[in-house]
C-alpha cells in the first residue's frame, strides 16, 4: 500500500510529524513535488475561481498524485490547540472527494473534530488502525513522530534566534501562514527577494507556537483562529527586534482579510506592508514594492 | 423602567429588528434604535471603512453601525457564527473606535455560553441595572415574534407572484410590521398574528395549477437580507415562480434543524463544513426531491464555506438532474447583470419543465 501526501496546506505545518509517523509504522508514501507551473494551472482549472490560492494548489497537487498511489492523505482539522481553524481545513476532505468524484480516488481519513486535548492523538491512532498497524506500534509511532516535529521546530527557532541576535543587517519580519511561507510558488520568491536586497528575513511562523499564542492574548481578546493567533503573537514578541513587517497573504484569504486589517491598526508605529499574491504570474510588481519598502525602512534607520 | 441613557442597536438582518427591539426594550430595559433601512449609502459607508476583500455582510454591518451611531445609538451588538463571523465583533469595534466613536460593544462571540457567570457579566454590558428575570420572560415572546415573521414571509414568498391586485401582500405585511414596533406583550402578539394571518390568507390569488418552484439557498446573511441579494425573491416572484427557502432563524436557531440537515447531506459531505455549508447542501437535496425546477445559490463574495459547497452543489445538480445557478454578490455587483442572468435562468427552467 502506498500513501500520497499532497505538498500543500497542512503538510507544511506537520511535515516531520507525518513523514516520521508513516516511516515508523512502515507504510510507504510519496510526497508530491514542489509547486510548479503545471501543478498551479491544473489546480486553477479544477477549482472554482473564487477559491483561495492554497486550496487551488492543493487540488493541483492531488491531481499530480492520482494514479501514483493507493490512498491520498487529506486531513481534516477543525481545532488546533483549542482554537478554531479556517473553514477551508474543515472542508478540504469533502471538497476533494467531490471535485475528484469521477476520478475514483481513495482517501485516507484523518479527522480532528473537536476541542478536546487528546483529539489529535486519537485521530492519528485511528488512522493507524485503518492502516492495519499493531496497537503498540501505533502509539510508539505517534510519540516518535511528535518528538521529531518538536525537535525540528525547536532547532528552526533556535537558528532564527541566533540570526536575530547576531545579524546587523536590516531585519524584515515576514508574516505568513506556514503553507504560504513554505510554498515554492508563494513564499520562496519573497524570501529570496528580501535576501537579495541585503536584508535578513525573519519568519514569524518559525517562532514557538505556544509562546506566540500566549502573547497574542495581550493584543486580541477573541480572535478565533489558531494560526492567526500564532502569527499575531510572533509580531507582538518581535516588534522591537525587527525593522519592518511584511504581511504576505494569498488572494482571497478569509482569515487574513480581517486579521491583517487588525494588525495594521494595532501596530501603527511600525512600518507594515501588505503583499497579496494571486495566481497571476509576474513578480516585477512585487519586487518593486519590496524594494521601495526596504528603501524607506533604511532611510528611516539612517535618520535615527 | 426603561434606562434612557442607553440606546442599543443590532445591524439589520431582514425584518428581525422588531424581535431585537422587543427583547431590548422589554427584557434589557434599554431603548432600541431600529437602524435606518439598508440603502446604497449604507453599503458605501460600510465598504469605505472595511478591509478590501472581507465578505459583504461585514460591510453591511459596518455601514449599519455607522448610520446608527450617527443617529444616536451607543450600545452596539454583534452576533457570532461558525466562520469569519466569529471575528466580526472585535474588528467592528476596533475600526469604529479608531474612527473616534465612543460606545459600548456587546460581542456575542466573546461570551462563553456554557458559563452562567460569563453570560450574566456580558449581559450587564448592555444595561448594568438589568434584571435577568425580565430578560428570561422576554425571550419566549421574542422567539414567537421571530417565528411569526418567518411564517408570514414564507407564505408571502410562495404567493406574492400570483396576487390579483399588485402590492397587496406588501401593504398588509408592512401594516403588520408597523403594529409590531410597539408591541406590549405576548397576548397582543397572539391577537395580531391571528388577525393578520387571516388577512394574508384572504388576499385574492390567481394561481395556476402547475407553477414552477424554485429553491433558494445560500449563506446566512445574503439569503435572508433582501437588499444584499438585490431583492431576488421578489424578482423571481415577478416571473410567476414559487420561491422556497428553508434558511431562517426559526429553522436554524429555534428548531435547530442543522443536525437533521447534516444527516441529509451525509452522502455528499462526510463532515461538518463550517457555518451554513451543510445546510445549503441538504436544502438543495430536499428541494430537488420536492420537485423544484431549479436551485439558486446566493452568497457574498469570498464566503469560504459557500465556495466549498459549490463543487458539491454541482454534483447534486448532476445526480438529481436539476439546474443550479450561482450568484456571488459584492459591494459592486450590477443590478442589470443579475436581472439578465435571472431571466436566462427562468427561460431555461421554463423550457425544461415544458418538455
Amino acid at each position: 500500500m502506498k500513501i500520497g501526501i499532497p505538498r500543500a496546506l497542512l503538510y507544511f505545518k506537520n511535515e516531520k510529524f507525518w513523514t516520521t509517523y508513516f516511516d515508523e509504522i512502515g507504510v510507504e508514501y510519496i510526497v508530491s513535488p514542489e509547486t510548479n507551473k503545471e501543478i498551479l494551472t491544473k489546480g486553477e482549472n479544477l477549482a472554482i475561481d473564487e477559491t483561495c490560492l492554497p486550496t487551488k494548489l492543493l487540488l493541483g497537487h492531488i491531481d499530480w498524485l492520482i494514479g501514483k498511489c493507493d490512498y491520498i492523505f487529506i486531513p481534516r482539522v477543525a481545532f488546533h490547540r483549542g482554537y478554531e481553524m479556517c473553514t477551508k481545513f474543515l472542508a478540504q476532505t469533502d471538497l476533494v472527494s467531490n471535485v475528484f468524484r469521477d476520478r475514483d480516488i481513495k482517501l485516507l481519513f484523518y479527522n480532528v473534530g473537536d476541542k478536546k486535548i487528546y483529539r489529535e492523538r486519537k485521530a492519528v491512532i485511528k488512522m493507524g488502525k485503518f492502516l492495519k498497524v499493531k496497537r503498540s506500534q501505533r502509539k510508539y509511532a505517534y510519540i516518535m513522530a511528535k518528538q521529531a516535529q518538536q525537535y525540528f521546530e525547536m532547532f528552526r527557532e533556535q537558528n532564527q534566534e541566533k540570526v536575530l541576535q547576531e545579524s546587523s543587517r536590516t531585519k524584515i519580519l515576514l508574516v505568513a501562514h506556514s503553507y504560504n511561507v513554505g510554498d515554492k510558488y508563494v513564499g520562496e520568491p519573497v524570501i529570496n527577494m528580501i535576501k537579495s536586497l541585503g536584508c535578513e528575513p525573519i519568519i514569524a511562523e518559525y517562532m514557538d507556537e505556544m509562546k506566540c499564542i500566549r502573547a497574542s492574548h495581550e493584543v486580541s481578546e477573541n480572535m478565533p483562529w489558531a494560526y492567526n493567533r500564532h502569527l499575531l503573537g510572533a509580531i507582538e514578541l518581535l516588534k522591537d527586534k525587527v525593522d519592518g513587517i511584511i504581511l504576505l497573504t494569498t488572494f482571497p484569504c478569509g482569515t487574513d482579510s480581517m486579521v491583517n486589517e487588525f494588525i495594521v491598526r494595532k501596530y501603527k508605529h511600525k512600518p507594515v506592508m501588505t503583499l497579496t499574491v494571486d495566481s497571476q504570474d509576474g513578480s516585477a510588481g512585487m519586487e518593486t514594492r519590496i524594494e521601495s519598502f526596504i528603501d524607506i525602512i533604511q532611510l528611516r534607520k539612517e535618520k535615527v | 423602567m426603561i434606562n434612557g441613557g442607553i440606546v442599543a442597536c443590532f445591524p439589520h438582518l431582514a425584518n428581525y429588528a422588531y424581535a431585537f427591539k422587543y427583547i431590548c426594550e422589554k427584557g434589557f430595559e434599554v431603548k432600541y434604535l431600529i437602524p435606518p433601512p439598508i440603502s446604497k449609502k449604507t453599503l458605501e459607508l460600510g465598504s469605505k471603512n472595511s478591509p478590501d476583500y472581507v465578505c459583504s455582510p461585514f460591510k453591511y454591518s459596518m455601514g449599519c453601525f455607522l448610520e446608527a451611531l450617527d443617529s444616536g445609538a451607543n450600545c452596539l451588538m454583534q452576533i457570532y457564527g461558525g466562520c469569519r463571523l466569529n471575528y466580526y465583533g472585535e474588528l467592528n469595534a476596533t475600526i469604529l473606535r479608531d474612527m473616534g466613536y465612543k460606545f459600548e460593544f456587546f460581542d456575542m462571540a466573546a461570551v462563553d455560553w456554557h458559563s452562567r457567570k460569563s453570560v450574566f457579566e456580558n449581559f450587564r454590558k448592555i444595561n448594568p441595572e438589568m434584571s435577568i428575570v425580565k430578560v428570561g420572560l422576554a425571550i419566549p415572546v421574542t422567539l414567537k415574534i421571530i417565528e411569526t415573521l418567518d411564517k408570514f414571509e414564507d407564505f408571502i414568498r410562495r404567493n406574492v407572484g400570483f396576487e390579483v391586485n399588485d402590492g397587496e401582500f406588501d401593504a398588509t405585511y408592512k401594516e403588520f410590521l408597523g403594529r409590531l414596533e410597539n408591541l406590549s406583550g405576548g397576548k397582543e402578539l397572539k391577537i395580531l398574528k391571528k388577525a393578520y394571518w387571516r388577512k394574508l390568507n384572504s388576499i385574492k390569488l390567481n394561481k395556476p395549477a402547475g407553477t414552477i418552484k424554485v429553491g433558494f439557498v445560500g449563506d446566512y446573511f445574503t439569503v435572508q437580507e433582501p437588499f444584499s441579494n438585490y431583492f431576488m425573491e421578489k424578482e423571481l416572484a415577478k416571473f410567476g415562480m414559487e420561491v422556497y427557502r428553508r434558511m431562517n432563524i426559526t429553522c436554524s436557531v429555534i428548531h435547530k434543524e442543522n443536525k437533521k440537515k447534516r444527516k441529509i447531506a451525509k452522502k455528499y459531505a462526510k463532515y461538518n463544513l463550517g457555518a451554513t455549508a451543510n445546510c445549503t447542501v441538504a436544502e438543495a437535496i430536499e428541494f430537488a426531491k420536492a420537485g423544484c425546477a431549479g436551485i439558486i445559490q446566493v452568497k457574498s463574495f469570498g464566503c469560504t464555506p459557500e465556495i466549498d459547497v459549490m463543487p458539491i452543489l454541482q454534483n447534486v445538480s448532476r445526480d438529481f438532474n436539476i439546474p443550479v445557478l450561482h450568484f456571488s454578490f459584492d459591494s459592486q455587483t450590477s443590478e442589470t447583470g443579475v436581472k439578465t442572468r435571472l431571466e436566462a435562468f427562468y427561460d431555461m427552467v421554463e423550457a425544461r419543465s415544458g418538455k
